[in-house]
């Protein structure tokens, strides 16, 4: 009986330690990159794209190739002061974009032009890789879906091997303090190495204390891992199902740099940020890249009347009220604080844990986004007037049970 | 005066110290029926089951799909609701309504602050119409002689048909729309044999009989219930079901508010309700007085003898009242006002009369702007009974009507049915008439509907669709207009009749947008009063006399006329006065139970003509003697699984007039218990949790009628809140909290049903609301009382005492809900903290932590937790509208749908609260007042409910509890230092002495 409730037991524990194991991956990033993805985004955006196309100004690919770094330099920090020189190339270009003159960035150093030409590098290059990242992209949706057993894999054979190592040792110790008694006694024959390792046994399972050691160890993983896995159930971190449609935030938000509010139509008025409907895909689609068989299924979607049904990836229990609108229009949050660099996803996964212990840890840390706003003014007097610290979330009841579950 | 020498009691069980009363006075819940308890085994087995779920529900998480539109409509945003102006009008009925559609489907109706008729104010019925509209038990499409048929076959029968018919008859309940009006008229000229009749379950047919003889005008004026300062309401339930109840109780209410202070409004009008069984309107009165059915007549020659001096015939009414009434009619100088309910024409005749020697015509009734809610003509629905009986008619066509069930010939009409070719019924099921009809032409709910109304003249309203039609139904303009041969849709035909007729050039999209458009019309105000006085008084009073024991039909708050009676929302509605839910009873007082050997509890046959009903006895303080009271809109055969309960009253309504007399009362069965809702709590002896005083109190002492608890100190009396064992809850941004005025509030319960709507509140039905086990979250505490104070006496003058007052009692109604205190006693003993205080004073409470001791309820001194006994959503054992998807389609998407065990209360509608938060964030400013609203505070009519932020000082709470403080504005229980968000303003009543001194004295003149 009791072997049947061990038996089970040790299943649970193995199932529950592997679920417990849940497969946190952290995107690294590259510093410089990222740095002048984001000096890029704020303040050359407006004019430039980083490929070929015209904006405002001229696009910015291959930059490096046609302008010296010295004179990129002198012309971002001051271009009035370049025209003046009579820096020919400077004035053909005044010329060329009816005399609209580019904003100085005085305040840009070494570091940050570095990092903006080194971003308008990689995204060029992220560009011509594209058709071939699709498919890569397409096998590592593939192999992502397969990681959880690869890893379920490499923790039992680690734990595995661990464990005899452990046997291992313990063999040895109790071989050693065995011969040790026998030379003392100095008596009996050699016995065979079987029947060394019965002995063995036998002792350490007649040990009282060795005995209870290994049973607490046991209880106390058991009950680490059971409890672990308990609080794991219902969180999904790393979700990432396969859509009806192949569909890449990695090339539309990414590289093209389609603001999320574009197809997500709610973010910033609803509490559902809202699933974009055909018609907004046609937006574009009824010219660009029609004859894609993944864009012919929204073709077809609208001549059988039948919407595309999406899998949500982003799930909240029916208990939760979250309102996108108070996160991004009123915190000013990025989609990224929750949702991770969805512009980077071949396939949409769920970045964080979505528990309510993530949400709490961000409302204890995150400042109320109060400036200018008249809402937050006799909170934030009656906060400054106890204490010194910025006023975060919590503060203003940001932990209350009634904000989100009503 | 202190309030604390009256006696307030809940029931006639408790005033009679019943024996179930003194057994479970102090047990929330009913819990002796309950078979079995839990056994070990079933422990085990819901545990072993427990573990198994949850290891299941460990293993995956399932695909949840999100499905986009294909075309977005620009004006939705999934998420966002939207709002669409429309209008209700059932049967008559009318309200201006703003829809508030999620996605796509209506979850709730607000009221119009638009509208110059209903001013926003909304009623129970037009809240839960919304259910109704996603009534499952509906017909799917249209249908012959029980089966199914096409659209395209049905129009070629019936055109057919009526093409060869000679006499075609379409008969309808009040149309209130123009439009639809004109449609028949084009019906008519296709087939000129057809004769329109209409008729009203609830008729008012004999006013508008009155009127024509008197004034020469078959229509019922405008009332100013606010200009009268002398109100008389003759079994005329004007508070609740006659005529225009929503408008009537705005204007009532705006006589009725008083203000505190130097400068406040320190008068009101004074009311006097004669009335047979126990209405919200006669509750509300300030005298009360009691009188049979057929004692209208002599009641009214008695008042106009008075008032005139004129004898139009002898009256031997008897009342201490009349004789006040009379003086106080006088004094008003025009300013009052005389109504009856009654539907005898002479009556109305001699009403008329009273109303004009007043000079109430100009003042307070104006007949320059008529109300159109009641159309239906007696005579004329007699006429097409005989003649369908003769079997000359061969078509007709029920519009919104359903004879054979709400018309006291309703029997004859049904057999007379089979004699007819060819009948049509426009019902949205096979009702009890559409059932004998050969076609039914099924038209959808009012919310998939366009449509108009013109509910006074000049002010006209608009119908439009919130929803796609949910079944293959049609509106039953466009089908007329087909089988008239006209192409035009009925949404386009609606339009051009508006813009040829009504909108004068004004913009049909700004009128479908208000939902309202005035044009200022009015009629003729001619009222040159012309009447043979005498002969109407030989003819209301040949009724007086001894007609033995008389049967009263009434139109009861929640069911009304027996149209929505598949709507669980108003099957659990308890009844205002009586709290009865899920069934009509027969009503009487105790006095005649006791002659006819009948108790609560019992079963009774009550008989009178041929027809005979069993119904449970119902003992009502306030009902006359010798008179027994039931609802109708009960009874139906065919309405559904919620409908079907009670008994039919319509045929004991004989020739309409709602009343009859010769009835017999036989007990049947005995021990059986009513699904009353207001014995289920007790007061535990606490004296001070309504308080009132009288009007000549009041005006000497703003704080008259206020109980003001002092603790014993040891250095002294204090005041409750000046003592305390707490730390108190810090509010910097918000204090949310209610006032509500008890001077005002009728006890309508619209409140009650749109908090339902609004909370997803569960119907639990009849079994369960007997264990006490109802789920909603504000209920309307309905107290009696009478001077008594003592429970022990056996002195026999105060026994006797005390029979009088029980026989007609003072009554007031406390809505009460959870009073979000400061000090909560429910927070400190939750052992999971799953209720909590939060910042801006309200109580929260959070069902996915609740572990269900119940020990918050238990602890809760206002009893107002409810705990959920059962899973009421999917579970065929509550198979009302949470337990099918179509049903579930009302349920609120912000509001959690609380499961099995955890207990839920008022969360002053938190998600409101939020949302209105969300709006000033996102605007860069502080809400405004008025722009966040509880479900309870948005729908009242009479505005007797606030709600609002007491940190902001320009909000109406803060002003209406500046001025009160000193005043009226009291918190329940203030003894016991919870310090409510929630305070109430006592009841005034404009009396010149309170009861409890007029009787001591003429106690006192008795001995002396």
């Amino acid at each position: 009986m009791f072997k049947a409730i061990s038996k089970q037991f040790l299943l649970l524990l193995f199932l529950t330690t592997s679920l417990s194991y849940s497969f946190a991956q952290d995107a690294s990033a590259d510093g410089d990159v990222a740095t002048g993805e984001k000096l890029f985004k704020n303040n050359c955006a407006q004019c430039h794209a980083t490929g070929d196309a015209v904006v405002v100004g001229p696009g910015l690919k291959g930059i490096e190739e046609r302008r010296d770094y010295a004179w990129l330099k002198k012309w971002i920090n001051n271009p009035a002061a370049v025209i003046a020189s009579g820096d020919k190339y400077a004035v053909d270009l005044y010329e060329k974009y009816n005399k609209t003159q580019m904003t100085a960035f005085q305040s840009f150093g070494d570091p940050e032009i570095k990092s903006i030409l080194a971003y308008v590098k990689s995204a060029n290059e992220a560009a011509a890789a594209a058709p071939a990242g699709e498919v890569a992209g397409a096998n590592d949706s593939g192999t992502q879906e397969a990681g959880g057993g690869k890893f379920f894999n490499i923790v039992m054979v680690s734990l595995l091997v661990i464990m005899v190592l452990v046997l291992f040792a313990l063999i040895a110790v109790l071989g050693l303090l065995n011969k040790l008694s026998n030379k003392n006694a100095d008596a009996g024959p050699e016995k065979s190495f079987v029947e060394n390792l019965k002995n063995i046994f036998a002792t350490a399972i007649g040990n009282k204390t060795i005995r209870n050691a290994i049973i607490w160890l046991f209880l106390l993983l058991g009950s680490k891992a059971t409890f672990d896995g308990l609080y794991g159930i219902g969180v999904h971190q790393g979700y990432a199902p396969t859509q009806p449609i192949a569909f890449s935030h990695k090339l539309h938000a990414g590289e093209m740099e389609i603001n999320c509010a574009y197809c997500h139509t709610g973010v910033y008025k609803g509490k559902q940020a809202g699933i974009p409907s055909s018609n907004i895909c046609m937006n574009c689609h009824n010219t660009i890249k029609r004859e894609s068989p993944e864009i012919q299924k929204i073709y077809t979607a609208i001549e059988n009347d039948q919407p595309v049904e999406w899998v949500r990836v982003h799930n909240l229990p029916d208990l939760a009220y979250f309102n996108h609108s108070q996160h991004t229009n009123v915190a000013g949050l990025d989609c990224e604080n929750c949702h991770g660099q969805i512009n980077k996803m071949e396939v949409v996964e769920q970045r964080h844990s979505l528990t309510m212990g993530w949400c709490i840890d961000c409302h204890r840390q995150t400042d109320v986004n109060s400036k200018g706003n008249a809402y937050y003014d006799a909170l934030l007097e009656a906060h400054n007037n106890v204490s010194g610290d910025p006023m975060k979330v919590e503060d203003i009841g940001g932990l209350e049970c009634a904000r989100c579950h009503y | 005066m202190d309030n604390t020498n009256k006696r307030y009691w809940k029931g006639i069980e408790e005033l009679k110290n019943d024996i179930s009363v003194v057994k479970n006075a102090d047990q929330e819940f009913n819990l002796e029926e309950i078979d079995g308890g839990t056994h070990r085994r079933d422990f085990l087995k819901m545990l072993g089951f427990g573990v198994a779920a949850v290891s299941l529900a460990a293993c995956d998480a399932p695909v949840r799909k999100t499905i986009p539109y294909l075309n977005k409509p620009v004006d939705v945003e999934p998420g966002i609701p939207n709002y669409f102006a429309s209008t209700y009008s059932e049967g008559g009925d009318y309200c201006s309504i703003l829809v508030k559609t999620v996605e796509g489907r209506p979850v709730k109706i607000e009221g119009n602050k638009l509208s110059k008729v209903t001013n926003g104010g909304v009623n129970a019925r037009v809240h839960a119409s919304v259910l109704s509209l996603y009534d499952i038990e509906k017909l799917k499409g249209p249908q012959k002689a029980g089966t199914d048929i096409s659209w395209e076959d049905l129009d070629k029968e019936v055109t057919s048909s009526l093409n060869s018919a000679n006499a075609i008859r379409l008969v309808s309940g009040t149309i209130l729309s123009p439009s639809t009006n004109s449609v028949i008229q084009e019906f008519k000229q296709k087939y000129p044999s057809t004769i329109h009749i209409s008729y009203d379950p609830n008729s008012v047919s004999g006013l508008l009989e009155a009127n024509k003889s008197n004034f020469g005008k078959a229509a019922i004026p405008s009332y100013r219930f606010d200009n009268a300062d002398t109100i008389v309401g003759i079994n005329c339930d004007f508070l609740g079901t006659w005529v225009s109840p929503i408008e009537f109780a705005g204007q009532w209410a705006k006589g009725r508010r008083l203000t505190s202070g130097k400068d406040g409004k320190k008068s009101m009008s004074r009311h006097y309700q004669f009335e047979t069984g126990m209405t919200t309107t006669g509750a509300a009165a300030d005298y009360r007085q009691m009188m049979k059915p057929s004692e209208e007549g002599a009641l009214l020659v008695a008042l106009y003898n008075k008032l005139t001096g004129n004898s139009i015939g002898s009256s031997n009414f008897k009342s201490e009242i009349v004789d006040k009434c009379v003086a106080d009619l006088k004094n008003s100088n025009g300013k009052a006002l005389v109504v009856s309910g009654s539907n005898d024409v002479n009556v109305q005749i001699l009403v008329n009369a009273i109303n004009t020697s007043l000079g109430s015509y100009g003042n307070t009734i104006d007949f320059s702007k008529t109300i159109n809610t009641r159309q239906g003509n007696e005579s004329d629905i007699t006429t097409f009974v005989s003649e369908l009986k003769s079997g000359k008619i061969e078509a007709v066509i029920f519009l919104n009507a359903n004879p054979v069930y709400d018309h006291s010939l309703g029997a004859q009409i049904a057999e007379a049915l089979t004699k007819v070719k060819t009948s049509i019924s426009f019902a949205d099921r096979a009702d009890e008439t559409a059932a004998k009809c050969t076609y039914i032409a099924p038209a959808p709910h009012y919310l998939e509907s366009w449509g108009d109304a013109e509910p006074k003249t000049g002010s006209y309203s608009l119908m439009q669709p919130t929803i796609s039609l949910i079944f293959n139904t049609r509106q039953y303009q466009d089908s007329l207009l087909k089988w008239s041969g006209s192409d035009s849709s009925y949404q386009q035909y609606l339009k051009n009749y508006w813009q040829a007729n009504i909108l004068g050039g004004s913009s049909w999209v700004q009128a479908l947008h208000d939902g309202v458009f005035e044009t200022g019309a009015s009629t003729s105000t001619n009222t040159a009063f012309n009447a043979d006085l005498s002969s109407a008084a030989v003819g209301s009073l040949s009724s007086n006399k001894d007609n033995g024991l008389e049967i009263s039909v009434f139109e009861s708050i929640a069911i009304g006329t027996g149209s929505q009676a598949n709507n669980p929302w108003l099957q659990e509605l308890p009844d205002p006065i009586s709290k009865v839910t899920w069934e009509n009873t027969l009503a009487l007082s105790q006095k005649t139970a006791n002659e006819l050997g009948v108790a609560q509890g019992d079963w009774a046959k009550l008989s009178a003509g041929d027809y005979s009903i069993e119904l449970p006895i119902l003992i009502q303080p306030g009902q006359a003697h010798g008179t027994v009271s039931v609802a109708m809109g009960y009874g139906r055969t065919a309405a559904g699984k919620a409908g079907n309960v009670g008994q039919n009253a319509y045929p004991f309504s004989v020739s309409n007039k709602f009343w009859t007399g010769g009835a017999k009362i036989e007990k049947t069965k005995s021990g059986y218990t009513l699904a009353q809702t207001q014995t289920h709590e007790t007061v535990m002896g606490r004296q001070a949790v309504v308080q009132e005083s009288v009007l000549s109190e009041y005006v000497k002492n703003d704080k008259a009628g206020r109980f003001e608890p002092m603790i014993e100190t040891s250095t002294g009396p204090k005041k409750p809140y000046t003592i305390t064992l707490w730390n108190g809850h810090e509010k910097q941004n918000h204090s949310w909290g209610m006032v509500i005025d008890l001077n005002t509030c009728t006890g309508c319960a619209s409140c009650l049903v749109s908090c339902q709507a609004e909370n997803n509140v569960a119907v639990v039905g009849k079994k369960e609301v007997v264990r006490a086990r109802e789920m909603h979250w504000i209920r309307l505490d309905r107290y009696y009382s009478s001077d008594e104070n003592s429970e022990y006496s056996i002195d026999i003058n105060h026994l006797r005492r005390m029979e009088i007052a029980s026989e007609n009692p003072e009554v007031v109604i406390q809505p009460m809900m959870c009073q979000h205190c400061s000090n909560a006693p429910c927070e400190t003993v939750c052992p999971v903290l799953a209720t909590t205080h939060s910042s801006e004073g309200l109580n929260q409470m959070t069902y996915n932590r609740c572990v269900g001791t119940r020990y918050c309820a238990n602890n809760c001194p206002y009893k107002v937790r409810r705990f959920n006994w059962w899973k009421y959503f999917e579970n065929d054992d509550f198979d009302y509208n949470m337990n099918n998807e179509l049903g579930r389609m009302v349920l609120n998407p912000d509001v959690t749908v609380r499961s099995r065990g955890v207990i839920e209360k008022c969360s002053m509608c938190v998600q409101r609260i939020q949302a209105g938060k969300l709006v000033a964030k996102k605007a860069k400013r502080r809400p405004e007042d008025g722009e966040i609203e509880t479900a309870c505070s948005q729908s009242c009519p009479t505005n007797a409910i606030t709600f609002g932020d007491m940190l902001d000082p320009e909000s109406r709470i803060s002003k209406i509890l500046a001025r009160e403080k000193e005043g009226r504005a009291f918190h329940v229980l203030e003894e016991i230092n919870v310090q409510p968000q929630v305070s109430y303003l006592t009841k005034i009543r404009n009396k010149d002495k309170a009861i409890a001194s007029e009787t001591h004295e003429a106690h006192e003149g008795h001995h002396a």
